[in-house]
């Protein structure tokens, strides 16, 4: 899960972690309220999207003036804010964060992720502050350095020092910088996030470190322990088919392709999406039904899949394994009664009592295209997604 | 022969009253020696009671002294798996296989660190388990599609690799095993330490490798491989259509900041001499060509 950069600013203020006094406003008038209770002097509008690149597409104005300010906050809130992270539709911007404005002397980077390889949380760090991390990472890696932090010690305030004078922090910052690194790491092992990032950390004229942006993500599995996300969670900012697949426990993903895909299990489910590809179609979707595909499921998941309009055709990828190739066979006709199908509908099924659910299949009446394998299917839905 | 597991192998199942927990450790008594393989179950308040014969115990340690079982398999529900890692290695269990999907990350990572330096192996969590065909199944694969022969599947999913098994009976190639890894981002076994087993395995001719978008253990997996393997090795790599920065379905099947695709995976594969296929359906195939070779 994501939440916004004045939610993450919150977070980390819990945590010790200085940022710029700011508000969240969710109309025009309570952006001019907070840039007057912030008084006079530079202040920043910022547009909250989950997505980054904000900056680029017009999504951050510093202003100098209560006009300007207004200004600004008219022409950001509503707009189709186009980043490198949200396509070319763009991502509708409904919030905005009004803060105090910095005096800058320099930017760095600070971000935290779980480190697959050591399985232990790591520290990075870089001078390269307030750029895009994954380009400086790409083009200069030996800029960032990185800090492994033992799970049983935590973060050590020595290797805190150690990497702030690694990016260049002013010597009598360290110590501020060392409690910024410690309160980050406390606030993610806290809140489970699986990523954040503070960049840029800002070293302001007036001997402060600050943190200027922030991002988290969590990690969904810890859902249960934290009913605060609850409340920070933006729907807005979500796809509304993922979100309506999370709700049926199935697992969504939109893609800009023509076949529906329909798959138990997500490793089957991506090779389902790859094979239709490799025989020259595009998958509409990333859609696993899990387990247990029950006629409820299924149903649920040709409807998903139908919301969208590009689809021209269905393809059907089950494994039967515990789950009976005949209770899947049934369940998919049901599915496709209720729904009134009209695409196409390929189905593939292989496994336990696999010739009593193809039975079931040809016997519905349904115009189903039963496959004989996977490449069998990706051939037939592709052939008929061109129809 | 084969790997992790085999008919001499005894097993606990940890959550043995749970739903799943019942209803899987029924089919497994029921597959090749399981019977004889499955010895106790463990669920915390009801020891002294049975699961259709099966004696349950309060711990896991208590469990052990009195069966002398070796492994254990795991259904508790996510908040408290990493626990019954934690209990399973406490009392000495060598091999713990983990089913449960969802367990918090920072869980795995305070489980992970408390394993280091003790013997007991972790597969999983998120997995389908490991199956040696003809002698044990320990997970919630679909046992009658296996049989025993001489190629070994390791693999981070669970349907996708039924497919590459379902594949092999059609042209008539048994498993000597199939370890299911699981789909997390932090897990116990990877592809590399399953690897080393099956080319030490006197029973496993051949392997096939499924891995998927995420981390990089697949490539590290091959780097060994080039170095070390002396069996021929197939592998294919899901997710080559996954846009970035999703995660797709498993938590660990995610490109993020560029890194973990497939095209990588496979290009490190194919230098590092592993025959790989992009097309799912040509697993099965790719490995009897290879072996006609």
């Amino acid at each position: 899960m994501k939440i916004h950069e004045y939610q993450a600013k919150v977070l980390l203020q819990r945590f010790g972690v200085a940022v710029p006094r700011g508000f969240p406003c969710f109309t025009v008038s309570e952006a001019v309220a907070a840039g007057q209770q912030l008084g006079a002097g530079v202040r920043v509008v910022k547009a909250q999207i989950h997505a980054g690149g904000r900056g680029k597409g017009g999504g951050v104005k510093v202003v100098r003036t209560d006009a300007e300010l207004e200004d600004a906050a008219r022409r950001m809130m509503g707009m189709q804010l186009v980043t490198h992270q949200t396509g070319p539709q763009g991502q509708t911007v409904r919030r905005l964060l009004v803060e105090e404005g910095a005096d800058i002397r320099q930017e760095l980077y600070i971000g935290m992720v779980v480190d697959r390889a050591t399985q232990q949380v790591a520290l990075m760090g870089s001078a390269a502050g307030g750029m895009d991390i994954e380009d400086v990472a790409a083009r200069h890696p030996e800029k960032i350095h990185t800090v492994q932090i033992d799970p049983g010690q935590g973060l050590l305030s020595a290797q805190a020092e150690v990497l702030a004078r690694q990016i260049g922090v002013p010597e009598f910052l360290v110590p501020q910088a060392c409690d910024l690194m410690l309160g980050l790491y406390r606030a993610f092992v806290e809140s489970d996030a699986s990523l954040a990032e503070i960049n840029p950390v800002a070293v302001t004229g007036d001997g402060r470190i600050l943190a200027l942006d922030a991002k988290f993500n969590f990690d969904d599995n810890a859902a249960f322990r934290h009913n605060e996300w609850q409340d920070w969670r933006d729907f807005d900012e979500e796809d509304p088919n993922e979100i309506a697949a999370s709700r049926h426990g199935l697992s969504y993903i939109s893609l800009d392709g023509n076949i529906g895909c329909l798959v138990n299990g997500a490793g089957l489910a991506m090779a389902t999406m790859d094979i239709v590809k490799l025989y020259g179609g595009n998958p509409a979707n990333f859609l696993d039904v899990g387990g247990g595909a029950t006629t409820e499921k299924v149903t649920e998941a040709f409807k998903l899949m139908l919301s969208n309009l590009e689809v021209q055709a269905i393809l059907v990828n089950i494994f039967g394994g515990i789950m009976k190739c005949d209770v899947i066979a049934e369940g998919v006709v049901a599915a496709a009664r209720q729904v009134h199908l009209t695409v196409p509908l390929v189905v593939r099924l292989e496994g336990t009592n696999v010739a009593l659910g193809k039975q079931i299949l040809a016997e519905s009446g349904l115009p189903i295209l039963s496959a004989a394998n996977m490449d069998d299917a990706a051939a037939q839905v592709v052939a008929a997604a061109r129809r | 022969m084969a790997i992790l597991i085999d008919r001499n192998t005894r097993v606990l199942t940890q959550g043995i009253t749970g739903k799943t927990g019942m209803f899987h450790t029924r089919l497994c008594r029921e597959y090749a020696f399981g019977n004889e393989c499955f010895v106790g179950g463990v669920t915390p308040g009801k020891g002294g009671q049975d699961f259709e014969g099966v004696p349950i115990f309060d711990s896991v340690a208590e469990a052990r002294r009195e069966t002398g079982a070796n492994a254990s398999v795991i259904y508790v529900p996510p908040p408290y798996a990493a626990a019954a890692i934690d209990e399973a290695v406490a009392a000495g269990i060598e091999l713990v296989i983990c089913i449960t999907e969802g367990i918090p990350v920072r869980d795995m990572i305070q489980t992970r660190y408390r394993m280091r330096g003790k013997s007991t192996l972790l597969v999983g969590p998120n997995c389908p388990g490991v199956i040696t065909p003809g002698q044990l199944k320990i997970g919630i694969m679909p046992g009658h599609i296996h049989q025993p022969g001489p190629i070994g599947v390791v693999s981070r999913s669970g349907t996708l690799t039924y497919e590459a098994v379902g594949q092999l009976r059609e042209l008539g190639l048994g498993q000597s095993s199939c370890v299911g890894i699981g789909g997390d981002p932090v897990n116990g076994m990877k592809h590399l330490d399953v690897m080393q087993r099956f080319n030490d395995d006197p029973a496993t001719e051949a392997v096939i490798m499924v891995g998927e978008i995420g981390g990089s253990d697949e490539e590290i997996c091959a780097r060994w491989i080039k170095e070390h393997m002396t069996k021929p090795v197939v592998g294919f790599i899901a997710g080559m259509t996954a846009p970035p920065g999703k995660r797709m379905g498993h938590a660990g099947a995610i490109i993020s900041g560029g890194q973990g695709t497939a095209q990588e995976k496979l290009a490190t594969m194919e230098e590092c001499g592993i025959r790989i296929t992009r097309n799912p359906a040509e697993m099965g195939r790719t490995l009897q060509a290879m072996l006609k070779g």
